[in-house]
């Protein structure tokens, strides 16, 4: 018993030659289809260049069209006569010219023998494949398509349309349940003989001659009829894209598919020159018992399918650019925004890079430059601190800063004083944890020493500006998680509040704080509160403090941190 | 595009071999001007990848670069004394060419200080890249302008014949690109690197653009609009995805900060050739007096074309 290939051919003819010569030098029959849209002069050389091959033969020329009938009849013709010339042939092999054979025949021909009764297809009932290109799946076997779809694909859609309307159901032959799969099979002669010899073929052959695509369902229903053993899965590599092309193998995938373990892969570029030279060089079995092992080129197709249809989250370059909302992750990490604790604690940014192990900016979006950590004036991805430059556009720059430092945490201190131009963006982010301390943009304006003319009309400018901020942090479209504490209410237990804010950037770490910043001085606080209201302005944000300075916690020990048990 | 047709008189061939171009040929096309020493390593950069044919007009170059370029079997020649500024750039000769010779063929444009990288370039020659391309139906391609610059003064290493010139200008900035949708032509426009953060950090808006489309399936239909950085139909210039996934692409790696610099921006800006009055040039001749230093701490090294996938300036999309 050996095993037998029928080969479909429409292009890349030279390397169809190649190929067919190793599969018939290693002992196997070969029988090839060419398109009868291939001319002459190609048909004719490819047929001399095989002809000191007395296993090779040239079945009946079919005009092949994606889709249609034609690839069946092609398939069936070779099918015919390679049972009909070759009676050794235990197996039949289904393979396209741009098929290249990974391992020896003898491996094969090994493999096959030692499952003399398997049919090697994929199939699969209508309700659970998942890959069919243009939703129609069932309805391949129950519409008419007289159209082309490639060539007239209006017409197509059009009539497939009309047909649904109408509600129009074609009649499935009795005993046929209709499956699907990979056109490249692999079949026992047995089957495959009572498939070709069944006096019912004429009503099934004209049955499928009008489904679409019968190339992946006519052998694949007719094989549930006959085979006593089916192992759904093909015997040739083939990975398919989201798009329904396959992919293609290059030189660079040689390791790939030697560790694959494959029998066939397809499609091979044809200008692959190494690949074809190394494996149509390997004449002499390998490891027959090696059983087909492709997951790491499925992982590798995979993931590039979920490259071109999900990205890289946060990701804006040249050939991804999504529209508002269909980011797929608007920024690429994690990030979090202080609003209001660096006014009212001295030396935050050190403590927090201290208990969050994350890289702490100052204000990222003050008016007069980006403060990166440590004072510098360039940072990752060679962003510069101009404020210029950033404000060009200012999301690009919050978005470049998030993913050129993949890998570690970024913080910033934000405030009314600085550009509000990515409030929307941030609100909408789910990878912004926002941490608010109203009204704190007030201490400083309460330790300046400008004239209480200039500090009203500021602290008026700042309350506007920080009410219509936190008004978008609490409109329906926030996506950040977003927590706001008036002045008032943060700095009576400052302790646990920022214990919860920095679990959440480094839930891993089980260290308590020990100590939290120091506070800065508060004493007169609430006097200039009610100096601000006395001018006429009515400071709304930081919660109630008492006008002379009541029991406000920070007094009692301000010239030492908090010590937590 | 009638543009073109007109300003097609003021080029005289110098040595014309398109009759041997064959129907599959990869084609390249470049404007130049005193390019002598840059040229054997360009071409050779080139034919490696697989362009079969170089279609190059030259601007009146008095350095050899016309008669060197005149010698090799693989380029057609054409020259002119023309402006460069009156034929828009050097565009409007582009597009003539392009109409004459590149209709039907996978044709790419570049300057000749840019190397074009895409995809496994290091492992597949651009024709994988085109019939790839072609399966997918895909008519054009894009390459982000890369700039790169050498660490220290830029006319500190001087640049001899021959030498790759990324063996000098080995560093780029990898994230400090803006990018913003023209929803005319709807293409890109892409924005940053060290000439905005050196030479445009007080003027953002006028730095140069840095998207461009260079590989196209041409049609003597098409045309480039300006520069490389953008194509009619309109349709030419939808080279990514905004519904979040990622469409394959590459870049040019673009040379041009390397010795000698500042002597080329003294004569390029007695010219007054350049584009919107030379304003690039200016602020070169600025900074450049200065001996600026384009490198930072922060700056990376060029390794290949995966290190520029991995940090996002580029995209196999589903190629793999």
């Amino acid at each position: 018993m050996s095993v037998g290939f029928v080969m479909m051919c429409h292009t890349a003819l030279d390397r169809a030659a190649q190929v067919a010569r190793f599969w018939a030098e290693g002992g196997a029959p070969v029988v090839i289809h060419v398109d009868r849209r291939v001319d002459k002069l190609s048909f004719d050389t490819f047929t001399a260049s095989v002809s000191d091959l007395a296993n090779v033969s040239f079945s009946r020329r079919f005009k092949c069209e994606w889709g249609t009938w034609s690839l069946v009849a092609a398939a069936q013709a070779g099918a015919e006569q390679m049972l009909a010339r070759h009676g050794d042939v235990g197996h039949v092999f289904l393979a396209s010219g741009s098929c290249l054979p990974l391992r020896p025949v003898q491996d094969l021909a090994a493999y096959l023998a030692a499952r003399p009764t398997t049919d090697f297809i994929e199939s699969v009932t209508t309700a659970d494949v998942g890959w069919t290109i243009g939703g129609l799946d069932e309805e391949r076997f129950t519409l008419h398509f007289p159209f082309s779809w490639k060539r007239r694909r209006r017409l197509f859609d059009r009539y497939v349309e009309l047909q649904r309307r109408l509600k129009f159901r074609r009649k499935i032959p009795a005993g046929i349940l209709p499956h699907m799969g990979s056109q490249w099979w692999c079949l026992s002669r047995r089957t495959l003989a009572s498939i070709l010899q069944d006096p019912d073929r004429e009503v099934y052959d004209d049955y499928f001659s009008k489904v679409w695509i019968p190339d992946e369902s006519y052998f694949q229903s007719l094989t549930r009829l006959y085979s006593t053993n089916v192992e759904s899965r093909s015997l040739t590599l083939s990975k398919f894209d989201f798009q329904g092309k396959p992919h293609l193998f290059y030189d660079d995938h040689l390791q790939l598919l030697r560790r694959s373990n494959c029998f066939v892969a397809r499609k091979i570029w044809p200008r692959a020159d190494r690949l074809y030279a190394t494996f149509l060089a390997q004449r002499s079995p390998v490891d027959a018992k090696a059983e087909p092992d492709p997951v790491k080129i499925d992982r590798l197709f995979s993931k590039a399918v979920e490259r071109r249809t999900n990205g890289r989250p946060g990701l804006y370059m040249q050939s991804r650019f999504p529209h508002r909302d269909r980011e797929n992750g608007k920024t690429s990490a994690p990030y979090s925004v202080f609003q209001g604790f660096d006014d009212l604690f001295e030396n935050f940014d050190g403590w927090l890079a201290k208990y969050a192990g994350a890289r702490v900016h100052g204000h990222l979006f003050a008016p007069e430059r980006a403060e990166f950590s440590g004072g510098e004036s360039i940072f990752s991805g060679c962003l510069t601190d101009s404020a210029k430059l950033r404000d060009y556009n200012s999301q690009a720059f919050l978005t470049n800063l998030i993913w050129n430092a993949r890998g570690e945490r970024q913080c910033f201190q934000f405030s009314p004083r600085d550009s509000q131009a990515c409030n929307w963006f941030l609100a909408t982010d789910p990878n912004a944890q926002i941490s608010v301390i109203s009204g704190a943009w007030a201490v400083p304006l309460f330790h300046s020493s400008e004239s209480f003319a200039v500090t009203r009309r500021e602290a008026a400018r700042l309350q506007k500006i920080e009410l219509d901020q936190i008004s978008i942090l609490r409109s329906m479209y926030v996506k950040a998680r977003v927590r706001i504490w008036t002045m008032a209410d943060f700095i009576e237990n400052p302790m646990e509040l920022l214990q919860t804010v920095i679990d959440e950037i480094s839930p891993r770490s089980t260290r308590r704080l020990t100590e939290v910043p120091r506070l800065v001085d508060l004493s007169g606080f609430g006097q200039f509160l009610q100096n601000l209201k006395n001018q006429g302005m009515q400071p709304r944000l930081m919660g109630d403090f008492p006008v002379d300075d009541g029991p406000l916690p920070s007094n009692a020990q301000r010239d030492r941190p908090y010590i937590v048990r | 595009m009638l543009r073109a047709l007109r300003k097609r008189h003021g080029l005289h061939s110098v040595a014309r071999r398109t009759d041997a171009i064959k129907p599959s040929d990869i084609l390249l096309f470049a404007t130049l001007r005193n390019e002598r020493v840059r040229l054997p390593y360009f071409l050779r950069y080139y034919r490696e990848l697989g362009i079969n044919h170089f279609l190059i007009v030259d601007n009146d170059s008095d350095d050899g670069s016309r008669e060197w370029l005149a010698e090799q079997k693989d380029v057609s020649v054409w020259t002119t004394s023309a402006s460069y500024k009156g034929s828009r750039y050097g565009i409007d000769w582009m597009n003539w060419l392009l109409m004459r010779y590149g209709h039907k063929h996978w044709t790419l444009v570049v300057d000749p200080d840019e190397f074009f990288v895409y995809p496994f370039s290091d492992t597949r020659p651009i024709r994988a890249l085109t019939d790839w391309l072609d399966t997918y139906e895909m008519r054009s391609f894009p390459a982000m302008l890369l700039d790169l610059y050498p660490k220290g003064p830029i006319d500190a290493q001087p640049y001899r014949e021959g030498q790759n010139p990324l063996e000098i200008a080995q560093w780029f900035d990898s994230g400090n690109y803006t990018i913003s949708r023209n929803w005319y032509f709807n293409n890109l426009w892409i924005q940053g690197g060290p000439r905005a953060r050196m030479f445009f950090s007080d003027d953002p808006y006028n730095a140069p653009s840095l998207n461009k489309i260079p590989l196209v399936k041409w049609n003597r239909r098409y045309a480039y609009v300006s520069s490389t950085h953008m194509l009619l139909p309109r349709g030419l210039n939808m080279v990514y995805d905004d519904w979040g996934g990622e469409k394959v692409s590459g870049c040019l790696l673009h040379a041009k900060f390397i010795a000698p610099l500042t002597a080329k921006v003294e004569e390029e800006l007695a010219r007054q050739e350049h584009f919107a009055g030379s304003r690039e040039y200016i602020a070169y001749a600025e900074q450049l007096s200065t001996e600026p230093d384009l490198w930072c701490k922060w700056s990376e090294k060029y390794i290949n074309w995966r290190q520029l996938e991995i940090l996002g300036l580029m995209s196999k999309g589903n190629w793999a």
